[in-house]
Formats: C-alpha cells, sequence, structure tokens
C-alpha cells in the first residue's frame, strides 16, 4: 500500500500541493482528477521519487520513499511522466527493453527479453517493434512508452494523463490493458486522468485535487456525482445513467 | 553496416595513420627521431581519448549535444594560470621553476574550481543548466582578466603565454607524460564503476531516477572523472577545445547508435584519427609554420557552425 500524509510541496513560496493524505489501495486503480495546475503531477513525481517533497511522509510498502535504496525502488514503483522526449534514437524494441534495466543493469538475460516481449504483445507493438520512435505517431510512441513500463514489471504503475495523443480506440485498449494489469497480474495503477468518463468507467477509486489541496477521495461512484463535479471543476455537469456506467455530458 | 565493422574500420585507420606518422620519412638518423615520434604518438594517443571519451560523457549527462565541458570555464582558467604566473614571476623563472610545479599547481586548481562549482551550484539548484551557465560566466571572466594582465606583461613575455594558448604536442615533457596517464588511468578505472549507466542517463533524468540510477550520486562522480581528465590533458598539452565536439559528432553521425561503449570507443578512435592526420599536416606539409590547434579549431569551427544550421532547420 502506498501512504501520503501531510504531504506538502512549494515552488518558491508557492504551495503548489498542500498537506495532501491519501492511501492508496493494492490491486485497484486509482485515478487522480482536477483542473490543469492542480498539483496532480506534482504529486505523482513525489510519489515516484522524481522530486523531492518538503513536508510529510509517502510510505510505500511500509517504508519512507527516502530509506528505499534507489535500484529495489525502481523494481517496486514505474513512473510514466506527462511528456516524454528523447535525445537519442531508439527503435520501439530498444525502448522497451530499457525497462529491465533495474534487473539486468543493461544486460539482459533470456529472462529480461522475454519479459520485453510480453509487454510487447500486451500492448500490440510487435508489429512496429524495429521502428524508430521519431518516425511513429503520437499515440503509437504513448503505447511504447506504456510498455517499457510495463516492462519493468512493478507492483505500482504510476501513469501521468497516459491516454494524452490517443485516438478513442487506442484510449480504450490503454485503459482496458490497465484493468487487465490489475485484474490479472495483480498490479496497482495511479494515474491522472483529464477524460472523468474514462475516470468512470474504469476507476475503482478517484481522488480529485484542486489548487494542491484533495477535494474529494472515494469509491468512484461516490465522486462521480453531479455535487462532487460542481466542487472540483465549478460546473454543472449532468450526469445520464446507461446501463452500468454513468457519463458525464460535460460539453455545455 | 553493423556496430563492429564500423569500429574494425576506425581501428585500421587510426593503426594506418600511427604507422604512417611514425615510419615515414624518416631519414638516416632514426634513432633520433624515432624516440621522438613515438613520444608525440603516445600523446596524442592519451590525451586525443582522455578528451573524446569526457567529452561523450559530458554530453550525455547534459543531454546536448553541442557542448564541451571547457563550457564551464577550465581553458580559460588554464590560461589565466599560465598567465599569472608569468605576470608574477617572468617567463625566465617559468622555465626555470620546475615544469612539475606548474604542472601540479595547475591541474590542481583546475580540479578544485570544476569541484567547487559542482558542490556549491549543483548541489543546491540540481539543475546542470545553471552550472553550466554560471561556469560560462566564470570563463569569460577568467578571460578578462588574462587579457588584462597580458596588456601589461612584456611583449616577448607575451610571447610565452601564447605559446601555452595553443595546444602542442611537439614538447611533451616526459615525466609528467608519465604522471598524467597514472592520473586518467586511476580516473577511467573509476569509471567502470560508472560505465551501466551511461545509456540510461541519456534518456533523461526523469527516466534514468525511474529506472533506479542515483542520479545525483552517479552524476557527481561522473562529473569529477570528467574534471580531472580535461584538466590533466589540457595542462599535458594545451586547450583543445573543437576536439572534443569535433570527434564525439562524429562518432554519434557515424555509429548511429545509443550504446556508450561502442560511443566512447569510436569518439576515441576518431579523436586519434584526426590528432594524427592534423599532425601530419602541420608536420610534412606546413612543416610547422602552423599549430595543430588552428587546423583542429578551424576544421572543429566550420563542423560546429553546420551543426547549428542543421539543428535550427530541424
Ligand atoms: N518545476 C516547477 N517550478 C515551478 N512551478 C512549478 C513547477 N512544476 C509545477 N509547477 C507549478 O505547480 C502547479 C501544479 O503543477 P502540476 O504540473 O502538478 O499540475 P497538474 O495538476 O499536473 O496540471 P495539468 O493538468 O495541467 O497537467 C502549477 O501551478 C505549476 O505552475
Ligand atoms: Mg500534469
Amino acid at each position: 500500500m502506498i501512504k501520503i500524509k501531510n504531504l506538502s510541496k512549494k515552488y518558491n513560496e508557492k504551495t503548489v500541493v498542500n498537506n495532501v493524505s491519501v492511501n492508496i489501495k493494492k490491486g485497484k486503480i486509482t485515478s487522480f482528477i482536477g483542473p490543469n495546475g492542480a498539483g496532480k503531477s506534482t504529486l505523482l513525481s513525489a510519489v515516484s521519487r522524481l522530486i523531492k517533497h518538503d513536508i510529510g511522509e509517502i510510505m510505500i510498502d511500509k517504508k519512507e520513499i527516502k530509506s528505499w535504496k534507489s535500484n529495489e525502488l525502481s523494481k517496486k514503483v514505474a513512473i510514466l511522466k506527462q511528456s516524454n522526449n528523447l535525445n537519442v534514437r531508439l527503435t520501439v524494441r530498444e525502448l522497451v527493453s530499457f525497462g529491465r534495466f533495474p534487473y539486468s543493469q543493461g544486460n539482459l538475460s533470456e529472462h529480461d527479453w522475454e519479459k520485453v516481449d510480453e509487454a510487447l504483445s500486451f500492448m500490440e507493438l510487435h508489429d512496429i517493434e524495429d521502428q524508430y520512435l521519431d518516425e511513429l505517431s503520437g499515440g503509437q510512441r504513448q503505447r511504447a512508452f506504456i510498455a517499457m513500463v510495463i516492462a519493468q514489471d512493478t507492483e505500482y504503475i504510476l501513469l501521468d494523463e497516459p491516454l494524452n495523443n490517443l485516438d478513442m480506440k487506442h484510449s480504450v485498449q490503454i485503459m482496458k490493458v490497465l484493468r487487465r494489469l490489475v485484474d490479472e497480474l495483480g498490479k496497482t495503477v495511479i494515474l491522472v486522468i483529464h477524460d472523468i468518463n474514462f475516470a468512470s468507467f474504469y476507476s475503482d477509486y478517484v481522488v480529485a485535487l484542486k489548487n494542491g489541496k484533495i477535494v474529494r477521495q472515494g469509491p468512484t461512484n461516490e465522486i462521480i456525482e453531479q455535487g462532487s463535479l460542481k466542487e472540483i471543476y465549478d460546473m454543472d455537469i449532468p450526469i445520464k445513467q446507461i446501463d452500468k456506467c454513468r457519463v458525464c455530458v460535460y460539453f455545455a | 553496416m553493423r556496430n563492429s565493422t564500423k569500429l574494425i574500420i576506425l581501428s585500421v585507420l587510426a593503426v594506418g595513420l600511427v604507422l604512417a606518422f611514425l615510419f615515414t620519412d624518416l631519414g638516416s638518423n632514426w634513432d633520433y627521431v624515432l624516440p621522438r615520434r613515438t613520444m608525440k604518438i603516445l600523446a596524442i594517443i592519451v590525451t586525443g581519448s582522455a578528451i573524446a571519451f569526457s567529452t561523450v560523457v559530458f554530453q550525455t549527462i547534459t543531454n546536448n549535444r553541442i557542448l564541451t565541458p571547457s563550457i564551464i570555464g577550465l581553458d580559460s582558467l588554464y590560461l589565466l594560470i599560465q598567465t599569472f604566473i608569468i605576470f608574477l614571476f617572468g617567463s625566465t623563472n617559468l622555465t626555470l621553476m620546475n615544469q612539475h610545479v606548474n604542472f601540479g599547481i595547475s591541474v590542481v586548481l583546475m580540479i578544485l574550481f570544476a569541484l567547487l562549482l559542482y558542490h556549491f551550484l549543483f548541489k543546491r539548484e540540481g539543475n546542470i543548466y545553471f552550472l553550466l551557465l554560471i561556469g560560462l560566466i566564470f570563463g569569460t571572466f577568467f578571460s578578462s582578466l588574462s587579457e588584462f594582465m597580458q596588456v601589461l606583461i612584456d611583449p616577448n613575455e607575451f610571447q610565452v603565454i601564447q605559446d601555452a594558448m595553443f595546444a602542442s604536442f611537439n614538447n611533451v615533457n616526459t615525466d609528467l607524460f608519465y604522471v598524467s596517464v597514472l592520473l586518467m588511468g586511476l580516473a577511467t578505472l573509476y569509471f567502470l564503476k560508472f560505465e551501466k549507466y551511461l545509456d540510461v542517463l541519456s534518456l533523461g533524468k526523469d527516466t534514468a531516477i525511474n529506472l533506479g540510477v542515483e542520479y545525483d550520486r552517479v552524476v557527481q562522480r561522473l562529473f569529477i572523472i570528467i574534471a580531472v581528465l580535461i584538466s590533466v590533458a589540457t595542462v599535458l598539452v594545451g586547450p583543445i577545445t573543437f576536439l572534443g565536439l569535433l570527434v564525439a559528432n562524429v562518432a554519434y553521425e557515424f555509429l548511429k547508435t545509443y550504446r556508450h561503449r561502442v560511443l566512447i570507443f569510436g569518439a576515441m578512435l576518431v579523436s586519434i584519427i584526426a590528432l594524427v592526420a592534423g599532425q601530419l599536416i602541420v608536420e610534412r606539409i606546413f612543416t610547422f609554420s602552423t599549430t595543430i590547434s588552428v587546423i583542429i579549431n578551424f576544421i572543429g569551427g566550420v563542423y560546429f557552425i553546420y551543426l547549428l544550421l542543421r539543428e535550427s532547420r530541424a
């Protein structure tokens, strides 16, 4: 379990994450939602030790994030950032193979390559595995990065807006993959997502941030309701029940 | 073409040039000429490799392919030290003053400077671009200070400084050469511990951390190694700013890989090829009327402009 307790982070006197406490349940999908600049990425970066937090603590499986050894933590938690630019020219397969670095330290074993192949199949990337990333569409590239995170084979998978650049078909594909990672492989997925309908349909828990603070958190159907959404986005969002799922009609 | 094939081609070229340098135009008193040429070749191989190697590592940790380690002001600091010694003691004293002492002072000061810069800036800000910017400012400051002193001193003395301003392999001190090799060897040995991180570091800071690299510690160690290599190489033969930039980029273009084992080895070979070819041109075509710095800086400069133009178009 990941426990975030009284976490705060300041950038030049500006508090962007303000006294946040959340418990993230194992084996579930937790979505972070909220307006732009709410502090979602900052929170995710702190949990994956890409940035250092100022106050509070982050416990990952009962151990404070700072007392984890770097290499051990990289077998436990993987993060995919909101935007990924590379200065080097890599093929899809090469990129995905980097996901095995925590285990192989650069010398991949048979087993490592099997994991790479698994990740490529999981993301249906085999037909383009030998193409260079800079020759792919934004969506294909995004899928390659997700495959790298899957190859890292960590218990916790953190994704910052993984549906960036993806069309409907691939958005659905990614969300289904995440669901399978959780349901079949027992992983824990934490993601930042803007489309609240995807959050509504696929996640188990939703945490809503606004101005660095948590405004709501709980099981999905408690958050995806008109009152909460009004509080989070300052918008009246009608919600329609279609079969078993709630659809937010936020276009007007 | 496979990487190994490319590396073999480079090796053959390098060995061929070295042999050509050693054994052509030998003349009758070869027992005098050959040892001198051997010394020169050794100096070229060692410094050329060190500069190529440290430039590739530097570009990887800064994630930037048009920077050279001298941007943090090491070249200008070296010239400042040389100018200052002459300013204080005069050139006669410089030649009398033990070359070893001069070597020791220069190397120690340069490494200290790099470490202080790193310690105060990188540790606090955690941002390598800030470090580079401050280094650039220091470099300019050192250059201005040197120029100021150069204006004040005797023109004859200035001649001596001018010699220090250009790299030269013609009179490398044998003792100092061995000391340099030892220092560089130790730095390289230490580097082997961090070699495996380079490929991952080239993917950027966040990805490296995600994959379990202890980023701050690893980058700091690599920075120290670079500082040692560059300082020693510069003090031994003089500043060759463009060489690293030139050979690292030729290696990237030619080898087209992200694997640092291949890139570093390739860049070293390109460096040796460039320097031996340059030295051949200087000695056999210009009969010493120009220096290798001029040739390297000329080619390097043209190549640099080409790189900038290409980057801005992309
Ligand atoms: N490196 C930084 N330096 C200074 N301020 C920063 C930095 N990173 C983020 N911020 C500020 O922190 C606040 C929160 O940013 P963050 O990226 O966490 O928002 P977000 O919720 O992910 O937004 P979005 O939905 O647009 O991705 C913003 O106001 C931003 O300007
Ligand atoms: Mg964000």
